[in-house]
């Protein structure tokens, strides 16, 4: 990406959600512990490929490259992520409602 | 500040993504593994949350007028905001001084790395494919685009960031402010001014 021909440098600036700032301390946290590393974070987000950086927010691509270290760390497994992700959904159609607390 | 006027939490009410299922899925297994709580969440949150430009603010004006310090700074960025009593964490930080012959300016060519102990979250340009890309070729040009026109004869170093090692700019001191505290010196520190993007602000005219 450093030095690639690019456009403008876009100015317009949004306000984090809550989601994106549990996302960034989940990293914080995760990192903190030793469960993974920044580099294999990197790792993850670049496996994504250049068309991830275009169709995703930053805080999406970030939350997919952490639950792809923790499952790799055997932190948890992809079933128990499975079953979660089901159970989180069936809470209602908005994050507020998706979220227990 | 908010866009709207909303009295919801602007992502509490929309329908729910595929990443926010994820960051709640992901979440209550951590808490459920033991691996870390709702209360450390919550007091991570609030430290970023507390984290801002101020911070950045307050050691640079330190610099300009505590010779010492400034020393001190230039040395060993992180150990320095430390001794003022800011967790940098193990953050590895090196402060890069403006003067009227150099300009730097920081970039993380990788992705998002930055002064954030400092200077909070960074801006979402920060994050930018263009910023990313371009700040490294043609320095001047987007500096331009920010509004900020270097002589030629200036020197403009970039500084390209990783997880290992941030960057913070002094910028200048502005001109005119001679005896003025610290703390009013900080006011003129901007965001900006210590990504490089900026220069500090001049005085107001009175």
């Amino acid at each position: 990406m450093g030095g690639l021909p690019a456009g403008v440098v876009p100015q317009d600036q949004h306000d984090f959600a809550l989601w994106e700032k549990r996302v960034d301390a989940l990293m914080v946290l995760g990192s903190g512990k030793g469960h993974f590393t920044v580099d294999g974070l990197r790792r993850v987000l670049e496996d994504m490929g250049a068309d991830a950086f275009e169709t995703m927010t930053y805080y999406e691509r970030w939350i997919a490259a952490i639950n792809q270290n923790l499952i790799e760390a055997g932190v948890y497994t992809t079933d128990e992520l499975g079953r979660k992700m089901t159970e989180v959904a069936a809470r209602g159609p908005t994050y507020g409602d998706a979220c227990r607390d | 500040m908010p866009h709207d006027h909303h009295p919801h939490r602007p992502d509490d009410d929309h329908a729910l993504t595929y990443a926010q299922q994820m960051e709640i899925a992901v979440r209550e297994l951590l808490i459920a593994k033991g691996v870390t709580t709702a209360a450390e969440i919550t007091a991570q949150i609030a430290a970023m949350d507390a984290r801002s430009p101020a911070n950045g603010a307050a050691v640079v004006a330190r610099a300009w007028t505590d010779r010492d310090f400034r020393a001190a700074l230039l040395e060993d960025a992180a150990e320095a905001s430390r001794a003022m009593g800011f967790d940098l964490g193990p953050l590895r930080l090196i402060a890069v001084e403006n003067t009227a012959e150099v300009h730097n300016v920081i970039v993380c060519t990788l992705c998002s790395c930055y002064p954030r102990n400092l200077l909070g979250l960074p801006p979402d340009w920060y994050k930018s494919r263009a910023y990313r890309s371009r700040t490294v070729k043609e320095p001047r040009k987007v500096l331009s685009e920010f509004g900020l026109h270097l002589p030629e004869d200036v020197q403009v170093r970039v500084h390209d960031s990783t997880a290992d090692m941030r960057y913070i700019v002094i910028p200048q001191r502005p001109a005119g402010t001679d005896g003025w505290s610290a703390k009013d010196l900080a006011a003129l520190v901007t965001r900006d001014s210590m990504i490089g993007t900026a220069q500090a602000k001049a005085p107001p005219v009175l």
